[in-house]
């Protein structure tokens, strides 16, 4: 896929890419998707470029948490699912027929709605996507450990009680350790779907600056139901309405000046 | 209209008042069926303590010596023995017409029925009975002389009478107290010398003959192989000849020890005089434990309430298992039970892990899923007679004719054995682990999969690791439930391989030292046999009760072990969400 269709508007869907970043990532090119007959996704084609965040917002149901999951093959779990399109990871289709899914979804980290630790000692959780991979040496998983767990600012938090169950920690601490646990194989891409949802506004702040500060690092979805914290977090804004990509461009402008009249109606709340 | 009305409502006012403060309809209430609910919950409880308390009681109460009666009759029979209980009979009309005009009168007004109690007497070698009735009219003295002893020996049930004479190393000696220091040492000494010639018989002479009996089916395997006029059976023959030879000797020696110890034992003996006059002389090996009923200190009778328990606990069986210990039933209950869990648990989480995580959900699992289901209906004899029809005669005979050519046609796994037991035991709790495995799987968050998987973790990788962890607790339920069904199974087990005595526990010290294939002893076979199928009902009765006892528990203690495990596993992989 080529950046050129971000000035060339096609028939449904407006684009105005606010670019900047190291070049293009991840292509999601015409894809749509049905769960069995019901069509979710409808000829979604969004380009996405290197150590930029983009948030995906729009009413519930509108298919941004099946893009996202679409694009790490989350879907693969669901049974009746059928694709057309294709998702281009560096170029490479991730849908191909010979395409080792294990191996994509090493090179994406994940965070859920829900905190979602496992149920062992915050060390085995953070390292565990190491561990998976076959990542015995001792020295490795302490330095991976400590760094994920930094760049998710619970370093401090928690660095006397690694060996403690991650079922203790408070939900926010819980979710930042997701967060760890996801950008510990130092992935390519980083995916989250509403991140923020069960957490109280103090834990959503400092999940927020933490987005912030992996910027730039990673390239970041983030689906989100808070149009103040897509505005506040991302460099470029989709928006989704009943499975069709209605405007994807640079946050700003979705926000102050949507080029398409649904987007005016959904940002200003006069639905969704 | 509207006159119409307003009358109508001045009319029915009263009546529509008295409607709104009515009480609510006893239908739309939830009370009568909190009472329902509360009812049931407390009925079973009651039932369920009722028969604990029942079964504790009489458990505990088993093992305390009783006082000894001497009881004289109307026409001059003197009984001596322990009040056993007591219940209401109707006496016949000749009875009755024999008696006073007093107690006639004194039945007449009890409806006819008159009290009488049973007196474990004892002296069966002279009575011939262990148990008499006296009706309580029929009893013109009743006394508690303090010189009377209840003796335990290793034959004929208990004696009960006094000493006449104490016999020690051939000389008769005067004894005047039970506590005479050389009567206890001599005692004492008999019955160690006993213990340590049975000792020899088991332990010692047994290894030898196991050897001689490997040696013998060593010689038949070479000659199976070889045939009976090869150079190799020859040789074979010679060597273990030889061997033989040199165990013989051992055995003479062995065999002479225990004669020695015998025939020392042979001058230490006691006299008892019954309370009819008769006497017997018993050798002091073969008295077990011997008090006086009547003059029992507390301390006395707590001495005798817990030596009794040590000897049930930790003693084999004697006098066709009324007496004595079950400690080969415990053995062989734990065994079974433990290698049923072994048994059972991997197999049932792994058939689970599979319905459940990778078979695709469609109408053959459902078919697969109900008959797992309908499994647990089949009455539990009907895997008895699988188990002795596959485990042991087609599986064991297999195993006979590959592996233990030279023992048959004796069998080895051919016949009922522990292994067996377990393994059937196993096939019919496997449906409960497989049912709670699945249970525990489904329960596992769908959140915590896809966390999983989203770190690049492959299916099997996410469940060793993230589901069967988090799954465990609910194994674990599973696996006591199973447990708790399989200890308490015995119909089955008379088919594969629990016997009323097994001389033989089935881990010793020679090798294997552990022997699958051996019969065992089971306590709740046990109670089976002590209760209905000894010679002596009403001795055994009391066992009955200690025995369950026990089984209870056992399986309570295995239980609360494995509950125990399964809240550490909880804590440490369940734990709370937020």
């Amino acid at each position: 896929m080529n950046m050129d269709i971000a000035t060339s508007a096609r028939e449904d869907t407006v684009y105005h890419v606010k670019r900047g970043g190291a070049g293009e990532v991840l292509d999601i090119d015409n894809l749509s998707l049905w769960y069995g007959q019901a069509q979710a996704l409808h000829n979604v084609t969004m380009p996405m470029e290197k150590g930029l965040v983009t948030a995906l917002i729009g009413p519930s149901g509108c298919g941004k948490s099946t893009l996202l999951r679409c694009i790490n093959r989350m879907n693969d779990l669901v049974d009746g699912l059928s694709i057309t399109g294709s998702i281009k990871l560096h170029g490479e289709d991730i849908y191909a027929r010979d395409a080792d899914v294990i191996a994509l979804r090493k090179r994406m980290g994940m965070v859920f709605q829900k905190p979602n630790p496992f149920p062992m000692s915050i060390f085995q959780n953070v390292v565990y996507p190491l561990k998976v991979d076959g990542v015995r040496n001792k020295a490795v998983l302490e330095e991976t450990c400590e760094r994920a767990l930094r760049s998710a600012a619970l370093w401090n938090e928690v660095k006397d009680r690694l060996d403690q169950s991650a079922l203790g920690l408070s939900g926010g601490q819980q979710q930042r350790l997701c967060i760890a646990r996801a950008v510990a194989a130092d992935p390519e891409v980083l995916l989250m779907d509403e991140p923020c949802s069960a957490l109280d506004p103090i834990a959503t702040a400092k999940i927020e600056d933490l987005i912030s500060e992996l910027t730039g690092h990673y390239t970041i979805i983030i689906v989100t139901h808070n149009m103040q914290q897509a505005a506040r977090v991302s460099d470029n804004t989709a928006f989704m309405y009943l499975g069709r990509l209605i405007e994807y461009g640079d946050t700003e402008v979705v926000f102050q000046t949507p080029k398409s009249g649904k987007t005016q109606d959904y940002v200003t709340g006069r639905f969704g | 209209m509207g006159v119409i009305n307003e009358t109508a409502r001045d009319n029915q006012a009263p009546v529509a008042r008295g409607a709104a403060i009515r009480r609510t309809d006893m239908r739309a209430r939830g009370e009568p069926a909190l009472w329902v609910l509360g009812g049931a919950l407390a009925l079973g409880i009651a039932m369920i303590a009722g028969f604990l308390a029942l079964v504790a009681w009489n458990g505990v109460m088993t093992f305390i010596p009783k006082p000894i009666d001497v009881v004289t009759e109307i026409d001059g029979t003197v009984t001596a023995g322990e009040p056993f209980r007591e219940e209401l009979f109707r006496p016949t009309a000749e009875a009755l017409a024999a008696l006073t005009p007093d107690w006639q009168q004194r039945i007449a007004a009890a409806d006819g029925y008159a009290s009488r109690t049973l007196y474990r007497t004892g002296n069966f070698d002279i009575y011939g009975e262990d148990f008499r009735w006296i009706p309580d009219f029929n009893v013109t003295k009743r006394e508690r002389p303090a010189n009377f002893l209840f003796v335990e020996r290793l034959e004929w049930g208990p004696f009960v009478g006094s000493i006449k004479s104490v016999t020690i190393d051939g000389m008769e000696r005067p004894i005047n107290s039970l506590d005479d220091p050389g009567f206890v040492a001599a005692h004492r000494a008999s019955r160690e010398r006993w213990k340590q010639a049975n000792a020899i018989e088991k332990d010692d002479i047994g290894a030898i003959n196991h050897q001689l009996e490997a040696a013998r089916l060593e010689l038949r395997g070479v000659q199976l192989n070889s045939g009976r006029d090869s150079a190799e059976y020859r040789q074979a023959q010679e060597r273990l000849e030889a061997a033989a030879a040199v165990q013989r000797a051992n055995y003479d020696k062995l065999a002479a020890q225990v004669e020695e110890l015998r025939r020392l034992n042979d001058g230490n003996t006691v006299t008892f005089v019954a309370v009819g006059g008769e006497e017997k002389t018993e050798e002091m090996a073969h008295l077990v434990r011997f008090y006086p009923a009547n003059a029992l200190s507390l301390g006395g009778k707590l001495s005798v309430y817990f030596s009794r328990w040590g000897e049930f606990l930790g003693d084999e069986p004697r006098e066709a298992n009324t007496e004595g210990g079950v400690l080969p039933a415990i053995f062989g209950t734990a065994a079974m039970t433990l290698l049923m869990v072994i048994a059972v648990a991997p197999f049932g989480v792994i058939t689970a892990l599979y319905l459940r995580e990778y078979a695709k959900q469609g109408r053959l699992v459902s078919i697969v899923r109900i008959s797992v289901n309908n499994l647990a209906g089949v009455p539990s004899i009907v895997y008895g007679v699988f188990g002795l029809g596959f485990f042991a005669y087609a599986l064991g005979g297999s195993i006979d004719a590959l592996f233990y050519p030279e023992r048959l046609p004796n069998p080895t796994f051919g016949t009922g054995g522990l292994l067996w037991s377990a393994l059937t035991l196993a096939l019919l709790t496997v449906p409960v682990v497989i049912v709670a495995t699945e249970e525990a799987l489904a329960a596992v968050p769908r959140s915590m999969r896809e966390g999983s998987i989203a770190c690049g973790a492959s299916k099997w990788q996410t469940i060793r690791s993230i589901v069967l962890p988090r799954a465990m607790p609910g194994i674990m339920t599973g696996i006591i439930l199973a447990m708790a069904r399989g200890a308490g199974e015995v119909a089955p087990l008379m088919l594969v391989g629990v016997v009323k005595l097994a001389p033989e526990l089935p881990v010793d010290g020679l090798f294997p030292f552990v022997h699958l294939e051996r019969s065992f002893m089971h306590l709740g076979f046990h109670i089976y046999d002590v209760g209905f199928q000894s010679r002596n009902a009403e001795a055994g009765k009391p066992m009955v009760f200690v025995t369950t006892m026990l089984l209870i528990s056992l399986i309570f203690v295995m239980n609360v072990v494995a509950i125990v495990i399964r809240n550490r596993l909880r804590r440490k992989f369940v734990g709370s969400q937020f």
